[in-house]
């Protein structure tokens, strides 16, 4: 069974539509990519999982639960951990605040233990603690652990939102253009560190992406979209060579 | 520069970075502590005075420095922990239990303002904020029955463990009182912060879009931070209305709310230091004025003659000086003076500068 089901979705702003009957499935432990020119309505769908858009029809199935049936902040708790493609990091919090922030889920103290700071919320952020040290280590973030997001160049917040979005130990991370503005090297760096996510960590991963180079090196399956309807679904080899794709991109032979 | 090795992750979690730095604040706490037999009556009333201030500092830092939503009216809320004390006090409750419920009550009154309030964002909830604080002046005015109206009521004596606490007559033991809040406040404060809900209201305040993503009930959070934000404000109200003797409807007036965001400003906004130093400028800022004003009297050949609004006016001053020159705050003046230190010779001028971010998704709001 698909680990995430797109059936049918129309998603509507006023008379534009955004997402017009889309289907597709992400099958666990796969990395699946999503691409099509700008505005082709990708990180809209993206948007829709996370469910801060609710759409007009069609349903959204996440290991069997029903998506629609819960709030935009219940989303971490089944699993699900995003990035933005405009990066959404807190600013004026540590790298390791911003991760430890990412632990949010599975917070099991309440307000009076926070207060009193009771020996099982102490545990509980050694946890917490421990578990975001291992993915630092993953990421390589060990010089940027105390350092404030402001001060960070670009290249590193995206690695941080991505850590951030790991430290909620997810079982499907949304990545939403992890490779934009990177350079040649951290382009490849992201290339292994994704290959590793689902590899070391077993976690299925749906991306949206412009660099065709990275989606053919580590995806399994690719979905070509263009004004918020499917265009190819198929291996990246396959989408790159369907004539509708090329159309969209390229437009018609002259 | 002092460098700590660390070795364990519960170095990282307790609020204190080494034994140097613990003792620094044991030391100021005993100095506190033994205030009363340093100072003379009139200066003892003087930090008194600047200790509720940071109480109130605290409660609005919860809410606006660190969950990031503006208040102008939490005098309003001074007000409900004044009232809700004394009306406790009057109905025979013993102040071990009318203190503590007068803030709880105050805090259950905000989080419930706060499920409408908190649909509005910035200068809105400012708005609607400023129109509570309005507000409060005409409700203390119909109930007459339980605030006394216009005429006010008065603080009762209060006896605690035997000991009889009043700010004329016996001014220690209520500087204590005061302390003693002060400190517990402190310390919830400090313990909220290294705790997951202190950082969903960090969170909250920085991306609310990605907050959500991390599964934080966005709703709920600003609504949790108003409710602490008005019971520790509550509290700060309650001493307020003990330490001035007499109040009535024009005591927690929309000046006081004004004053007390100005005074989280000037601190800085979103530590818990600025609370404490915001305090120590409005506390000590009407008596610098007088004594200055006794220094350039010879020299402007004004004499003692009494100038309205003066306090305002240099208050606002220092407050625009502060947006333009140091928008973090006398705090952030601090750190980036102890960074110059720590780091001679080669701190950069560029060090605390803001990078400006582009491109914040606020089109999902």
């Amino acid at each position: 069974m698909s680990l995430l089901a797109v059936e049918d979705v129309t998603l509507k702003f006023g008379g534009l539509t955004a997402v017009n009957r889309l289907s597709f499935a992400v099958d666990a432990g796969e990395i699946f990519a999503i691409v099509g020119p700008n505005g082709a309505g990708k990180s809209t769908v993206f948007n829709l999982i996370s469910r801060f858009y609710t759409p007009q029809s069609g349903a959204l199935r996440f290991d069997g639960h029903d998506l629609l049936a819960v709030r935009s902040s219940d989303v971490a708790a089944l699993g699900v951990a995003r990035t933005f493609q405009n990066i959404e990091l807190f600013d004026h919090a540590t790298v390791l605040q911003n991760l430890l922030v990412g632990r949010h889920r599975h917070r099991r103290s309440n307000i009076l233990s926070e207060i009193l700071f009771t020996p099982a919320v102490r545990r509980q952020e050694v946890e917490n603690r421990e578990r975001v040290e291992e993915i630092i280590d993953f990421l390589d973030l060990q010089p940027y652990r105390d350092k404030m997001i402001a001060g960070l160049p670009y290249g590193v917040r995206k690695v941080v939102e991505m850590a951030r979005a790991l430290a909620t130990d997810p079982r499907l991370l949304l990545l939403d253009e992890p490779a934009s503005g990177l350079s040649v090297e951290e382009t490849s760096d992201l290339r292994w560190w994704i290959e590793d996510i689902r590899r070391q960590m077993g976690i299925t991963v749906l991306m949206v992406e412009h660099d065709m180079g990275l989606v053919g090196q580590v995806c399994d399956r690719v979905l070509a979209m263009a004004d918020g309807a499917q265009l190819a679904l198929g291996t990246p080899a396959e989408v790159q060579a369907h004539p509708a794709v090329i159309e969209a991109y390229l437009g018609h032979p002259a | 520069m002092r460098i700590v090795f660390k070795t364990d992750y519960v170095q990282d979690i307790r609020p204190w970075k080494d034994r140097y730095q613990l003792g620094l604040y044991l030391a100021l706490l005993a100095l506190a502590v033994a205030a009363p037999w340093l100072l003379d009556a009139f200066y003892l009333g003087e930090l008194t005075n600047v200790l509720i201030w940071a109480v109130a500092g605290l409660g609005l830092m919860v809410l606006t420095g660190h969950t990031g939503q503006a208040s102008l009216g939490h005098a309003a809320f001074l007000a409900c922990g004044c009232y809700a004390n004394i009306i406790l006090l009057e109905a025979g409750l013993p102040f071990l239990l009318a203190f503590p419920l007068a803030g709880l009550v105050t805090g259950v009154v905000g989080a419930l303002i706060a499920i409408p309030a908190l649909r509005l964002h910035g200068i809105y909830l400012a708005i609607f904020t400023l129109a509570l604080s309005i507000l409060t002046d005409d409700i203390i005015v119909l109930s007459e029955p339980w605030t006394g109206g216009v005429s006010g009521k008065y603080a009762p004596p209060i006896n605690l463990f035997g000991v009889m606490v009043d700010r004329w007559g016996t001014p220690a033991p209520f500087y204590w009182l005061t302390l003693a809040v002060v400190v517990l406040v402190t310390l919830g404060y400090i313990n909220l912060l290294r705790a997951p809900l202190g950082r969903s209201f960090i969170a909250v305040r920085d991306s609310e879009v990605s907050a959500q993503a991390m599964g934080v009930d966005i709703a709920r959070t600003k609504a949790v931070s108003f409710g602490l934000s008005c019971m520790v404000t509550g509290w700060a109200g309650a001493l307020m209305g003990l330490f001035a003797g007499a109040f009535n409807n024009e005591t927690f007036s929309v000046v006081i709310s004004i004053q007390l965001l100005m005074m989280i400003v000037i601190g800085g906004l979103g530590s818990i230091h600025g609370a404490f130093l915001g305090a120590i400028v409005i506390g000590f800022l009407p008596q610098f004025l007088s004594i200055a004003k006794e220094w350039l009297a010879p020299l402007t050949g004004g004499g003692s003659v009494a100038i309205p609004g003066l306090e305002f006016g240099v208050f606002g001053m220092i407050l625009i000086a502060f947006l333009l020159f140091e928008p973090m705050g006398l705090y952030g003046r601090w750190l980036k003076i102890r960074t110059w230190f720590e780091l001679f010779p080669f701190y950069r001028k560029d060090m605390f500068k803001r990078q400006k971010t582009y491109l914040r998704t606020e089109r999902l709001k």
